[in-house]
């Protein structure tokens, strides 16, 4: 081979590329000139950024992690990690604001999904009018500002239209919606209580599984189904009402109760964090229904119409057939609705529920002026739930993407 | 045997049970027993939530005169209360602050200006829905790169030798407008270039793209806000002096500029193979390609896309708020806490519901009718 | 029939001694002054239509004569609203009991195939014999496979309705609506979405179930396998039948100008 090549004529040799045109030089000159640009970028910022600190007298770093905060966060709301003017440090705000956005986050998240699907099958109701009404309700919230309805629901709806603790609107003695916030009942387990009840709970949860196994094999092999759902609900009502009995004493109910002018005691949701997941949830809702009824609209009419000319009953057609199909157009925006969600959460700032973006990125970086540090963690906390987002989106996408050629 | 001839059945009436007006109610209406009984369901909601509403919208509403007094009565016992409707006097009296901010409200003589510019901006974007018109791209691009210094100028007013209204004195729905357009407007070029970027083979520019595009679209738009208003000027030789509002544009305009380039990689995307082989086979190089063959056509199928992202962004200019600027919604909310107007601020969300409401709900309807145009049009 | 037999469809059908071409003379199917609009647009007008046991019907008209819409009211996909349409006895109306059993009776081939994308071939063929006929999944398995291996794609069990080529699907779709074990089949222009070289295996297993003395109906510009199984031939024009006869005289001495002019049509390339 070389030999023949080396006896080619010249004309045959592959001629020699100017380095102007070739492509590879090419592309190392501008790589390296975006590099350059960047770094020069990046030193010129950095610069600029120490001397403007040193102007003001703020030295950059993590010392003030581990001073005292000398402030109070506006609405006491702190589930797992609580914060105690004059003691709590730094640090620990950031930990509560990050506590904060997850909570809102997570029961924002579980609404808005159970609303969006519930108002997504109503748009593709066969019933005109409920149909409408779903689609005015997508299109009233999804083309007004989320800021917006914040607003009105915390301070047109909830703050003026929720009473005195002595007026309360209550439902029985559980629930308890004042102007101070939503009063729960608060389970109080002493003793042998907590054991029977994690045991109940567990023995419960593996009854069920091992109920899936065998209706599942049942029908293997016998052709009978099993309903399986109902079955289920009832060992989970039998579990609970096994270990009421057992260690009914060891269980009770902290109730809130109206103390001078206020509610004590009980679980307590603060107004403000009710009205902001309440807003959150109608918000993503509306995103999430249209994602639904463009899953369901998705599955080819041809699908439901072989399913059916096979015998399967509507349900069958809908669980075997459409739903699984729809399912996989559905759940990638849903996904990202979640982390938007999350996302919006941060506009809680304006009404005053303390989550990251206003405890720390807010308050915190006014009393510090460390905006550097702050900015950079609050953006990393977003940062890093956006990636295991992705991380979902992906692994959710390889493992239901359909094969074919 | 000479063939029969095929003479048709005339075609009959359908069965009136089936048709016209009861045909659509007993199909749409009362199909099977639970059909029935969630019309049922709806109608009675329909009643319940319907006529109230319109009573406090209009029927009740009161809207004449100048002050708050218009809009209370006297209760059963001799005491003032608030009338029943909704009180337009105050959206009224406080309309011009709503639109042009307090500058203009302050300045009577001056609010020509502002009516001026959204005039143009009117008149000029109604030949983009003439059928007929033939220079749609020309005026499209005036639109978006020639109209923004015309209304800056007229708005501003340092150029025109006008009283000097500075940004940090816009307010109302032009603010929210300007915010808006310049996000949009400034956010084209840079998407389109992170766009193609993120395409590209040379493995830094694309990592340094993937980066950019990721990095704002995982951040919330109020954090960005905050790092426009915080730290900004710490980037900045302590000369360069931005104010509040130009901050924003800046934080809105590169936080746009990820989400309208990833609406022109989906154009991109959708674009035939064959089409950059062809231009490939023509000889031309990168820029004439993406130029003249890529751009022009993943432009136009990214439009949907990006509509649909202005319509985020718009909505979202409300967060401007929260750094302190009076855009249209902040405005409301003030006017309605003003000792005079308080307890009205029902009527200010109402009203600022309804203004965004029909810009976003009217460029929706667009972006999808535009959808439906352009995917008819690149059936493959 | 119910439990799993599948002696009927290695010999001829029970009734295997009747003269292949006319069927054994039991009614299967009758349809009776069916009259259906679609809104206000008259599509099937005064059809009248009876089918025996084992007889093979193929229809046939021009695009848009409601032949598609005639058979979809067969299984109920589509209502009618005047006249009556029964299969093996069973009346349709808006009974879903009624329509229940007639789905089970009558199996339908559509053009595009509609297999299920997110099953596997076999699951596509046991999804309906474990949820309607409460089939254990070992026979329907067993079942399946036997069907598959009638139409030639036994190695294909495995894999997904995406990975297959159209005459592979459609012939995947066939076996799927045979696993139900239905009386009647019905065909909605089974090939009119394929290759020519795909066409053939897809008629060559349709010519085989004839054969073994399936009821069919099919929607079929084929004229090929309409001369050589069809009992009868329909031609369909305006939502009406137009004509009706054995394959025979359809084609060589057609009756109607309408049906002259549509046969030099289809056959003039
Ligand atoms: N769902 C529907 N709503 C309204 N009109 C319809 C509907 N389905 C079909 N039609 C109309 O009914 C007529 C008959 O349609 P059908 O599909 O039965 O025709 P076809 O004979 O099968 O035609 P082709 O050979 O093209 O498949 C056509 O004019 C069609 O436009
Ligand atoms: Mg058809």
């Amino acid at each position: 081979m070389d030999d023949s090549q080396q006896q080619q004529p010249a004309a045959l040799q592959p001629p020699k590329i100017p380095w102007r045109r070739d492509p590879a030089v090419r592309a190392l000159f501008f790589q390296g000139a975006l590099i350059a640009a960047l770094l020069w970028a990046i030193v010129t910022v950095a610069g600029n950024t120490a001397r403007n600190m040193e102007e003001r007298g703020i030295k950059i770093g993590l010392h003030f992690f581990d001073d005292v905060a000398p402030f109070s966060i506006p609405l006491d709301f702190f589930p797992f990690w609580s914060f105690t003017l004059g003691e709590s440090l730094y640090w620990e705000v950031f930990v509560i604001g990050v506590q904060n956005t997850i909570i809102i986050s997570v029961f924002g998240i579980i609404g808005a999904t159970a609303l969006g699907f519930f108002v997504g099958v109503l748009r593709l109701s066969p019933n005109w009018l409920v149909a409408k009404f779903a689609a005015a309700y997508i299109e009233a919230f999804r083309n007004t500002p989320l800021l917006l309805q914040l607003l009105f629901w915390n301070f047109a709806v909830f703050l003026p239209l929720a009473p005195p603790p002595r007026q309360s609107w209550t439902l029985g003695e559980s629930f308890i919606l004042n102007k101070a916030g939503l009063y729960l009942p608060n389970p109080v387990l002493t003793g042998i209580g907590t054991v029977i009840f994690t045991v109940s709970a567990v023995a419960a949860i593996a009854a069920i599984i091992a109920m899936r196994k065998w209706a599942k094999k049942r029908q293997e092999e016998t052709g009978k189904p099993f309903p399986l759902f109902f079955a289920s609900l009832a060992v989970l009502i039998a579990a609970a009402v096994l270990a009421l009995l057992f260690a009914g004493e060891q269980v009770s109910f902290e109730y809130a109760e109206l103390k001078g002018l206020n509610y004590r005691g009980g679980a307590r949701l603060p107004l403000i964090a009710f009205a902001l997941w309440f807003g959150l949830t109608a918000y993503t809702a509306a995103f999430i229904a249209e994602n639904v009824r463009g899953g369901i609209v998705a599955v080819a009419k041809g699908q439901s119409e072989a399913a059916r000319s096979l015998g399967l009953h509507h349900g069958a057609t809908l669980k075997l057939v459409v739903i699984p199909q729809a399912m996989r157009v559905i759940i990638p925006p849903t996904i990202s609705q979640f982390l938007n969600l999350t996302k919006n959460s941060s506009l809680a700032v304006a009404i005053g529920y303390p989550e990251v973006v206003n405890v720390w990125a807010g308050i915190s970086l006014n009393q510090t002026g460390q905006s550097l540090v702050i900015m950079a963690m609050t953006i990393g906390v977003y940062w890093v739930l956006s990636l295991l987002t992705s991380a979902a989106l992906n692994y959710y996408n390889t493992r239901v993407q359909l094969r074919g050629r | 045997m000479a063939g029969a001839v095929f003479t048709p059945i005339a075609a009959r009436p359908a069965p009136a049970a089936t048709v016209g007006a009861l045909g659509w109610v007993r199909a749409n209406l009362l199909s099977s027993p639970i059909n029935a009984l969630l019309t049922l369901a709806a109608l009675y909601f329909a009643w319940k939530v319907i006529p109230p509403s319109l009573d406090w919208l209009f029927f009740n509403a009161t809207i004449s005169g100048g002050t708050v007094a218009e809009c209370k009565t006297a209760g059963e016992d001799g005491l003032i209360v608030d009338a029943p409707g909704a009180c337009w006097t105050f959206v009224k009296v406080r309309f011009l602050q709503l639109m042009f901010g307090l500058y203009y409200s302050g300045n009577l003589d001056q609010v020509w200006r502002p009516v001026l510019m959204f005039a143009l901006f009117v008149g000029l974007m109604i030949p983009l829905f003439v059928r007929s018109f033939r220079k749609k791209l020309l005026l499209g691009a005036f639109i978006v790169f020639g109209f923004p210094f015309v209304a800056y100028a007229l708005v501003h007013g340092e150029w025109l030798g006008l009283p000097v209204a500075d940004t940090d004195q816009w307010g109302g729905f032009m603010l929210t407008f300007f915010l808006a357009s310049v996000g949009i407007v400034g956010a084209l070029p840079l998407g389109i270039l992170f766009a193609l970027g993120r395409r590209s083979q040379m493995p830094v520019i694309r990592a340094f793209c993937i980066f950019y595009i990721e990095m704002w679209r995982a951040a919330p738009l109020i954090t960005v806000l905050y790092m426009a208003s915080n730290l900004l000027p710490l980037f900045f030789p302590s000369e360069v002096d931005f104010d509040k509002v130009a901050r924003a544009m800046i934080g809105i305009t590169l936080f746009q500029s990820a989400y309208t380039a990833e609406a022109i990689r989906g154009g991109l995307q959708a674009l035939d193979r064959g089409q950059f082989e062809a231009a490939d086979a023509l000889g031309f190089g990168f820029w004439k390609k993406s130029g003249l063959v890529v751009l022009p056509q993943a432009l136009k199928i990214s439009i949907p896309g990006i509509v649909n992202s202005f319509i985020e962004l718009f909505k979202d200019t409300t967060l401007v708020l929260i750094i302190g600027l009076f855009d249209l919604l902040n405005m409301a909310e003030t006017a309605s806490r003003s000792p005079e107007w308080k307890g009205y601020d029902l009527e200010a969300y109402v009203f600022t519901a309804s203004v965004f409401f029909v810009f976003c709900f009217g460029m929706s309807k667009y972006s999808q009718a535009l959808e439906r145009k352009l995917h008819t049009g690149h059936a493959r | 029939m119910e439990n799993g037999n599948t002696e009927n469809t290695e010999k001829p059908a029970q009734n295997g001694g009747a003269p292949p071409q006319n069927g054994n003379g039991e009614m299967c199917m009758s349809l009776n002054a069916v009259n259906k609009w679609y809104g206000e647009f008259h599509v099937l007008r005064d059809i009248n239509l009876e089918v025996c046991t084992g007889e093979k019907l193929v229809v046939c008209g021009p695009s848009g004569s409601g032949k598609s819409t005639l058979i979809r009211c067969i299984n109920r996909l589509e209502e009618h609203q005047e006249g009556r349409i029964s299969v093996n006895g069973i009346e349709l109306n808006d009974d879903l009991k009624h329509i229940d059993e007639v789905r089970r009776e009558v199996g339908m081939v559509f053009q595009h195939f509609n297999l299920f994308p997110h099953l596997t071939v076999l699951q596509n063929l046991t999804l309906a014999p474990i949820w309607v006929r409460k089939t254990p999944k070992n026979e329907a398995e067993e079942m399946a496979m036997h069907f598959l291996k009638r139409v030639k794609i036994p190695e294909q069990a495995a894999k997904y309705p995406g990975q297959l080529s159209g005459g592979q699907q459609q012939r995947v779709a066939i076996a799927r609506s045979l696993c139900m074990k239905p009386k009647v089949m019905l065909f909605d222009e089974p090939t009119s979405a394929l290759d020519p070289e795909m066409i053939k295996e897809v008629l060559d297993v349709m010519v085989e179930l004839a054969r073994e003395g399936m009821t069919m109906l099919c929607v079929t510009h084929e004229m090929g396998f309409a001369r050589t199984v069809a009992d009868r031939v329909i031609f369909m024009d305006e939502g009406q039948i137009v004509e009706e006869n054995n394959p025979e005289d359809f084609f060589n001495n057609p009756q109607n100008d309408r049906t002259k002019l549509f046969l030099s049509q289809i056959l003039s390339h």
